[in-house]
C-alpha cells in the first residue's frame, strides 16, 4: 500500500469557542505545513476538526509539531491529536 | 495520492484508541540463543548476556517512537529467547538459576518488562539438560524479577509426558512457595503447556522456537474493549450479524497491529514474524472477554451459554484477523485469564464461574486455565492432575492448551489475593477435593491419540 510518510493527521476535539481554527491553522503556517484538506463538525456538541496537512516542508519535526499543537490545544481546552496518515489507510483499507 | 480516508473512520479509529483501550499489547523481539552454548556456564551467562542486550538495545525506544507516530500505545515491549533447556544442555553446572539471573540483568539492561524462555520441551521425554532446568524453574523464578518459564508437557502427536506432569505439579507449588510472601507471584510467571507454539509473543509463555530465524519480532494485539462496544451496538442481532461484526472489528484491531509490527521491525532492522491476534484482557474497566461474553446475553459469564458464546467470538476473531495480516501466528484467539479480566473476577464472584466451566471453556478459546489462584494446601499431585486434564484437552483437540494456576500460601476459598499491575488480582477458586494421587504416581506416557475416527 503507497502512503505518504510526510502526512499527518491532525483532529482537534474539544467544546466549540472562537477562534480554534484561526489559532491551530495559524500554527500549521508558521511552521510551513501545509494544510491539504480540513473539515468541520459540531458532533454532540463538540467541535471536531479533521485537518490533512503535509509535513514535507516543515520547519519542525513530526515530534516537536506533536508537543506544541498538544500545547495550543490545552490553551483552548481542546484535545489536538496528531498520527501518521498511514495508521488510518492501513486499518479501513485493504 | 487522493485523499480516502472518510472523516468516521478518522473518528472510529480515534475513538478506539482513547476510549476503547486500543493498544498494541506487545512487540516482543525473539532472539536465538543458540549459538551460546558452552560447557562452562559462566561463558554461556557472559554470550547470552552480550547477546540480548545487543540485539534488543533499541527495542524500547523503536517501540516508543513508533506508538508516538501512529498515536496507537504500545503497552509492553519484550523478548522471547530459546529455550534455555537447549542452550544449556552442554552446560556441566547442577542448575541453571545462574542464566536465569543473567537473563533477567539483560532484560534489565535494555528496559523491557517480561523476557520468556526459561523453558523446555519435554513432550516425549526429558534430556539431563531438561529436567536440571525444570528443577531450576521455582529458584530461578524467585531470585528473578522479569524471568518467565514454561515448560511443554505434550503434544497431539507424542502424547503426554506423565512422569513431566507429575514434576511440573510439584513445581508449580514450589514457585508459589519459594515467592509466598508475594502471594506465589513466582507461579503466575510459569506456564505449561500441551501443543505449545513456537512463535508466542505473550507472557509468560513466550519463547523463541527452534525453527524461528535468528532474530525477529512478534506483534500481540490486543482489544476487547473494541469488540465489546461493537457487541454492545447491536443488542439484538441474530448470530450470523454478530459474528460479521465480530470479524469486521478483529481486522481493523489486527491491520494495526500488522501495521506497528512491521514498522516496528524495519526500524529495527530484523524480519517481522507474526501478528498474534489474541483478545487480551486487562483489568482495566471495559477491556474484558467476559463482558463482551455477558454483551451477547448471559446474565453472568459462566453461566449456561458461555462455551457456545465464547466459541462464536473466538472463531471471529480469528477469520477477522486472519483477513487483515500476511502472517498470522501464536496463540490468536480469546484469552480467558481470571485475575487479569474484571468481568472474570465479577464472575467469579457472584459464584457464576466455577473452576470447571473455565476448564470446559479452555476446549474452544485459544489457551487454557490462566491466571487462576488456588486454595494453598493444594497438593502437587492435585496441581499435576489439573494439568494432565488441560493437556488431555488440547492432545484430543489439537489445539494449545495451558495451566497458570497459583496456589496461594495460607489463602483459602474465600480470600482474595492481589498480584498488581497486567496480572491484577483474584479471589481464590475451589479446586476437586478428592485425590488423583495415585493416578499421578503412575508415571509413563499417555499415547498419542488416533487421528482418524474423529468423534
Amino acid at each position: 500500500m503507497e502512503t505518504n510518510k510526510n502526512r499527518v493527521v491532525v483532529t482537534v476535539v474539544g467544546k466549540d469557542r472562537k477562534g480554534i481554527i484561526a489559532a491551530v491553522s495559524g500554527a500549521l503556517s508558521d511552521w510551513e505545513i501545509n494544510i491539504l484538506d480540513i473539515s468541520q463538525t459540531i458532533l454532540q456538541e463538540f467541535f471536531t476538526m479533521i485537518m490533512i496537512v503535509d509535513l514535507t516542508e516543515a520547519t519542525v519535526s513530526f515530534s516537536e509539531l506533536r508537543e506544541q499543537i498538544g500545547l495550543l490545544g490545552q490553551k483552548y481546552g481542546v484535545v489536538i491529536s496528531c498520527q501518521h496518515e498511514e495508521i488510518f489507510q492501513y486499518m479501513h483499507r485493504i | 495520492m487522493p485523499i480516502s480516508i472518510s472523516n468516521e473512520e478518522i473518528l472510529e479509529t480515534i475513538n478506539m484508541i482513547e476510549s476503547e483501550n486500543l493498544d498494541i499489547r506487545t512487540i516482543t523481539m525473539g532472539i536465538s540463543l543458540r549459538d551460546c552454548a558452552h560447557s562452562d556456564i559462566d561463558v554461556v551467562c557472559e554470550k547470552i548476556y552480550k547477546k540480548i542486550t545487543t540485539y534488543a538495545k533499541d527495542l524500547v525506544k523503536v517501540g516508543e517512537e513508533v506508538a508516538e507516530d501512529y498515536g496507537i500505545p504500545i503497552i509492553n515491549k519484550r523478548i522471547s529467547v530459546t529455550p534455555i533447556s537447549i542452550v544449556a544442555d552442554a552446560c556441566e553446572a547442577p542448575d541453571y538459576v545462574k542464566i536465569a539471573k543473567t537473563m533477567d540483568a539483560a532484560a534489565k539492561e535494555v528496559g523491557v518488562n517480561f523476557i520468556g524462555g526459561f523453558s523446555a520441551l519435554v513432550q516425549k521425554g526429558m534430556t539431563k539438560g531438561d529436567e536440571k532446568l525444570i528443577r531450576s524453574i521455582p529458584q530461578a523464578l524467585a531470585e528473578t524479577e522479569f524471568v518467565c518459564a514454561s515448560v511443554n508437557v505434550g503434544s497431539s502427536r507424542a502424547g503426554i509426558n506423565m512422569d513431566a506432569v507429575r514434576l511440573m505439579g510439584q513445581v508449580v507449588k514450589e514457585s508459589a512457595d519459594l515467592t509466598a510472601t508475594e502471594d506465589g507471584l513466582g507461579s503466575a510467571k510459569l506456564v505449561v503447556f500441551c501443543n505449545a507454539v513456537e512463535d508466542n509473543p505473550f507472557m509468560a509463555g513466550a519463547f523463541h522456537g527452534v525453527g524461528e530465524p535468528e532474530v525477529v519480532l512478534n506483534v500481540g494485539v490486543s482489544g476487547p474493549g473494541v469488540v465489546l462496544n461493537a457487541v454492545r451496538k447491536i443488542p439484538n442481532a441474530p448470530f450470523d450479524e454478530l459474528a460479521t461484526t465480530i470479524k469486521h472489528t478483529a481486522f481493523k484491531v489486527t491491520r494495526s497491529g500488522e501495521l506497528v509490527g512491521r514498522e516496528a521491525a524495519r526500524r529495527l532492522g530484523i524480519p517481522f514474524g507474526i501478528v498474534d491476534l489474541s483478545l487480551a484482557p486487562t483489568p482495566a474497566v471495559g477491556d474484558s472477554v467476559a463482558d463482551i461474553l455477558e454483551a451477547m446475553g448471559l446474565e453472568r459469564c459462566g453461566t449456561h451459554g458461555t462455551t457456545a458464546a465464547l466459541a462464536m467470538l473466538n472463531d471471529a476473531v480469528k477469520k477477522g484477523g486472519a483477513m487483515a495480516s500476511s502472517h498470522v501466528g501464536g496463540l490468536s484467539g480469546a484469552f480467558i485469564p481470571v485475575s487479569e479480566d474484571a468481568g472474570m473476577i465479577r464472575a467469579v464472584e457472584d459464584g457464576a464461574l466455577s473452576f470447571n466451566k473455565l476448564e470446559a471453556m479452555t476446549c474452544v478459546c485459544s489457551v487454557g486455565l490462566d491466571m487462576i489462584a488456588i486454595p494453598g494446601d493444594t497438593s502437587a499431585e492435585t496441581i499435576a492432575a489439573i494439568i494432565a486434564d488441560e493437556a488431555a484437552i488440547g492432545m484430543i483437540n489439537k489445539k494449545t492448551t495451558a495451566v497458570r494456576v497459583i496456589p496461594v500460601h495460607g489463602k483459602n476459598v474465600g480470600d482474595k489475593v492481589v498480584f498488581g499491575g497486567l496480572l491484577g488480582y483474584a479471589p481464590i477458586m475451589e479446586v476437586g477435593k478428592f485425590s488423583a494421587d495415585e493416578f499421578i504416581h503412575r508415571g509413563g506416557r499417555i499415547p498419542a491419540p488416533i487421528h482418524s475416527l474423529n468423534n
